[in-house]
């Protein structure tokens, strides 16, 4: 099982959990894993040609998967997945 | 006094010259503190102390060394050493520090939750010049987080209230308002009159378009953001990644709830807006590690905080290797609606 750290402004997809769990051996299939239990979820990450969505960047521990393998990094139990979007509120 | 600065030449070697001249006097450029007296204001050498007593040497030139080469070098006078006392004394920043503090200028995109915070601080440590960029009045529901503003400006324009409340703070901090909001028209003009940017601002449109002006121009740009209980932070210097490589364009309307929509803790913007006072400190000063090609992620409800690499895309439209963007672009400003591009 992979953690995944949703940030806030996505985690209307989860139904509102910070932190989900997905089976894979790299990021896409850890991400369909998720998909398959929060409708939702995939359609707001992808788009309909199945490519990760320009707003959001997602990291395996510190490291963003553009610089890795994209969505076909490895990951294992001891990574931590995160979907970070943009965020522009500076409070007003 | 006279017996603890015989103390101190006799433990530090060379403290003797630094502090008297060939006549035995104190040299002119030292001034010495008991608590916050100057002893030429007591009985001089003779002041007698107490173990609850503060002593502080301070030499009262800072010239020469800064940034800017045609920053003036001229003493403090005797309210600055005092009211900086607490950052001259600290070796890392001392009198030198503090002239670069007072000669840096500082832009904030925004007076509002970030840059409430961000400008207190700044004007606190005595920034010398602070920009301020708002077009927007004081509002009621401003004031759960906007610690910039108070009851009795409620209506005011934020500029006029941020000036009165930073020169409270501190006189020193000239404040320079900016009340026009900014587009592709006058960006380049108003973040080319500044040092360094810390972008408080609240939409998108805003946000790219200070990145590509900072860095086209060239400039650092602090930067922050926030959402309900979770803020981020970073530095973008020029040339090792912007906002574009981390995100290349607008997400289009509704993909991320908007401002209005999703509320804030209050206290949220504390904390990352004075994490960016204390970066942009850091630059000026050019102390410890910044947050650069580093993502800081402060989560308020776990309290944690982390962080994830930041690169510069060699890809990236506007700082990348073969970039397609040179002039600036202003995308629809408001909140939720349609994000197209009207200019560049």
């Amino acid at each position: 099982m992979v953690e995944i750290r949703v940030a806030a402004p996505l985690r209307a997809h989860t139904q509102g959990s910070k932190v989900v769990y997905g089976e894979g051996t790299n990021v896409h299939e850890v991400l369909d894993d998720v998909g398959r239990r929060f409708p939702g979820f995939r359609s707001g990450l992808f788009d309909s040609d199945g490519a990760l969505r320009q707003f959001v960047n997602i990291y395996v521990n510190d490291e963003d998967i553009r610089y890795l393998g994209n969505l076909s990094t490895p990951v294992s139990g001891a990574d931590v997945v995160s979907i970070l979007p943009a965020v522009a509120g500076g409070a007003s | 006094m006279r017996s603890l600065l015989g103390w101190l030449e006799d433990h530090y070697p060379g403290m003797r010259a630094e502090l008297f001249d060939a006549d035995g006097n104190l040299h002119r450029f030292v001034n010495v503190y008991v608590n916050d007296e100057e002893i030429e204001d007591l009985q001089g050498l003779e002041t007698t102390l107490g173990w609850e007593d503060e002593v502080a040497v301070i030499p009262a030139m800072a010239g020469g060394a800064t940034t800017a080469p045609n920053a003036p070098a001229t003493r403090f006078s005797p309210e600055q050493a005092v009211r900086y006392s607490r950052h001259i004394i600290l070796p890392e920043i001392g009198g030198v520090g503090q002239r670069k503090l007072l000669n840096a200028k500082v832009l904030l995109i925004g007076a509002g939750g970030l840059g409430s915070p961000a400008a207190l601080y700044l004007a606190a440590a005595g920034v010398g010049t602070l920009g301020v960029v708002d077009f927007d009045a004081v509002d009621l529901s401003n004031l759960h987080r906007q610690i910039l503003h108070g009851h009795a400006n409620i209506g005011r324009p934020k500029v006029d209230s941020a000036r009165d409340r930073l020169a409270d703070v501190n006189p020193d901090s000239r404040v320079v308002g900016h009340p026009e909001a900014l587009t592709s028209e006058n960006a380049m003009e108003i973040l080319g009159q500044y040092d360094i940017i810390v972008n408080g601002s609240d939409n998108f449109a805003t946000r790219y378009l200070v990145n590509d002006a900072a860095y086209l121009l060239k400039k650092p740009l602090v930067d922050g953001s926030i959402f309900r209980f979770e803020g981020q932070a970073t530095v973008f210097m020029p040339g090792q990644g912007c906002y574009r490589c981390l995100f290349p364009a607008p997400p289009p309307p509704g993909a991320v709830p908007s401002c209005a929509e999703a509320g804030v803790l209050g206290a949220l913007p504390g904390i990352v807006g004075v994490i960016q006072a204390t970066e942009t400190i850091k630059l000026i000063l050019g102390l410890g590690e910044p947050l650069v090609n580093r993502l800081l992620l402060y989560d308020a409800l776990s309290m944690e905080f982390r962080e994830v690499k930041l690169r510069r895309d060699p890809e990236c439209p506007l700082c990348g290797d073969n970039p397609t963007i040179s002039e600036l672009v202003d995308y629809e400003a408001l909140c939720g609606a349609p994000m197209a591009a009207t200019g560049g």
